[in-house]
């Protein structure tokens, strides 16, 4: 580690080189058990971020008076309260989302995201670096819940939120919005991140060979 | 790393007791205080999601009256109250027109909660509305949903019992269930027999049940 990211790198890495789903493989739960709606799948990337963010920024503030030894019970105090904050919220003003995401609000709490981000950034960084993290990898976290709540409704229900696409004839394949659906549409995502991540990697080497002979 | 500056000492058991302790009575108030600002909103948005049902159900009825069941008698209740509640549906007249009936029973998944259009004095349910269910998105949900299957329920003899059938009814006891979604239509069957079994002699005994109720 030669020298400090800047703020804008700490956010940009959330989005695509270290996006949490699609690279990193986490917070798998909510990414495939609430995502047969594009809008699910956005309330949930709402939810989280609020969460992830929240956190975040508790914890950079309070990082030098957390002793060491309970530090992981802090977290989860400080995730599970907000959590409950954004768990009532939600019923308060979004009853029907409340109602189709159920329980998995109550179970960000144990989003490995959200706890990985504090033990592995926002307890070893300023504020300002750990909002950046967070707000990346939140956005980043949102980002793939709606790819994969995107791709799900319309080919499981045949519309985008909500707005049908195609006429009457469309028969949805409603193994999509099941349960199996979430693990073939991640599935494909995953390989198809992991294709062009590759891509984008030999040209790189390419583009470095060719600069060596000439 | 440049900013490691986690604390260098080993803190003490008092230390580590103080913070754990101070962590849960902060994230004790902040919790009370979110229950406190959303709980009446919560409430009144619960009230509401059963009255325009229980409206839904009974497409006659111009105002409702809660009735809580309390020693085999009907006595006013609140609207969307815990006891055992129904809901009585007036027309602009004050003419008992129905009752609309909360019920719930186990489904495929969990728990279904549904309300029901009663008309007592034909013996006949007039309509019906899941309230709550987490059946199988697309399949079991459709009990919610499904035009064709909601209009089984549109004028459905309760007795001697409700029949679940497969491929259309033919006579005004039966019900079709959804192809696909079997288990959880059956579920709703079976809802809906046992709160009728229950409610039907309770209700027609009540036809005459005061006109005073908390909710309009």
């Amino acid at each position: 580690m030669s020298e400090q990211p800047g703020l804008g790198e700490e956010f940009v890495k959330g989005l695509w080189k270290e996006n949490p789903v699609f690279v990193a493989v986490l917070g798998l739960c909510p990414a495939m058990a609430v995502t047969n709606s594009l809008e699910n799948g956005l309330v949930m990337g709402a939810a989280s971020t609020f969460v992830l963010v929240g956190s975040s920024l508790l914890v950079s503030l309070l990082r030098r008076f957390i002793p060491k030894a309970v530090r992981i019970s802090v977290f989860i105090i400080i995730i599970a309260t907000f959590v409950t904050v954004v768990d009532f919220s939600l019923a308060a003003l979004l009853p029907d989302a409340h109602r189709q995401l159920g329980a998995f609000i109550s179970l960000i709490v144990v989003n490995c995201l959200i706890l990985g981000r504090q033990e592995a950034f926002a307890s070893k960084h300023g504020v300002l670096p750990s909002l950046a993290d967070a707000l990346g990898m939140a956005a980043g976290f949102t980002l793939s819940l709606a790819m994969i709540g995107g791709v799900r409704e319309i080919l499981g229900s045949g519309s985008l939120l909500g707005v049908r696409l195609f006429g009457e004839t469309f028969a949805p394949w409603a193994v999509m919005i099941l349960p199996p659906g979430g693990f073939l549409t991640l599935g494909t995502l995953l390989v198809l991140f992991a294709w062009l991540r590759e891509r984008k990697e030999r040209r790189r080497l390419r583009a470095g060979e060719a600069e060596a002979a000439s | 790393m440049a900013e490691q500056d986690a604390p260098a000492r080993e803190a003490g058991p008092l230390r580590l007791v103080g913070t754990l302790t101070a962590a849960g009575l902060l994230s004790g108030l902040v919790l009370v205080g979110a229950y406190l600002i959303t709980a009446p909103r919560i409430a009144k948005n619960r009230a509401d999601r059963l009255r325009s049902a229980a409206f839904q159900v009974l497409p006659a009825a111009e105002s409702l009256d809660a009735l809580e069941l309390v020693d085999g008698a009907l006595v006013p209740g609140v609207l969307g109250g815990e006891g055992d509640m129904v809901y009585a549906g007036r027309n602009a007249a004050g003419e008992l027109v129905g009752y609309a009936v909360p019920a719930e029973g186990p489904g495929f998944m969990d728990t279904v909660k549904v309300i029901y259009g009663f008309d007592q004095e034909r013996g006949v349910i007039v309509g019906l509305q899941v309230l709550e269910s987490r059946e199988t998105p697309g399949l079991g949900d459709k009990v919610g949903y499904d035009p064709h299957f909601l209009a089984n329920f549109e004028a459905l003899v309760v007795e001697p019992e409700i029949v679940p059938v497969k491929g259309g009814r033919t006579a005004d006891n039966q019900v079709d269930c959804i192809t696909g979604a079997t288990i959880s239509s059956e579920a709703v069957v079976d809802i809906l027999n046992r709160s009728a079994g229950r409610w039907l002699p309770v209700l027609e005994g009540a036809a005459e049940a005061p006109a005073t109720g908390g909710a309009q």
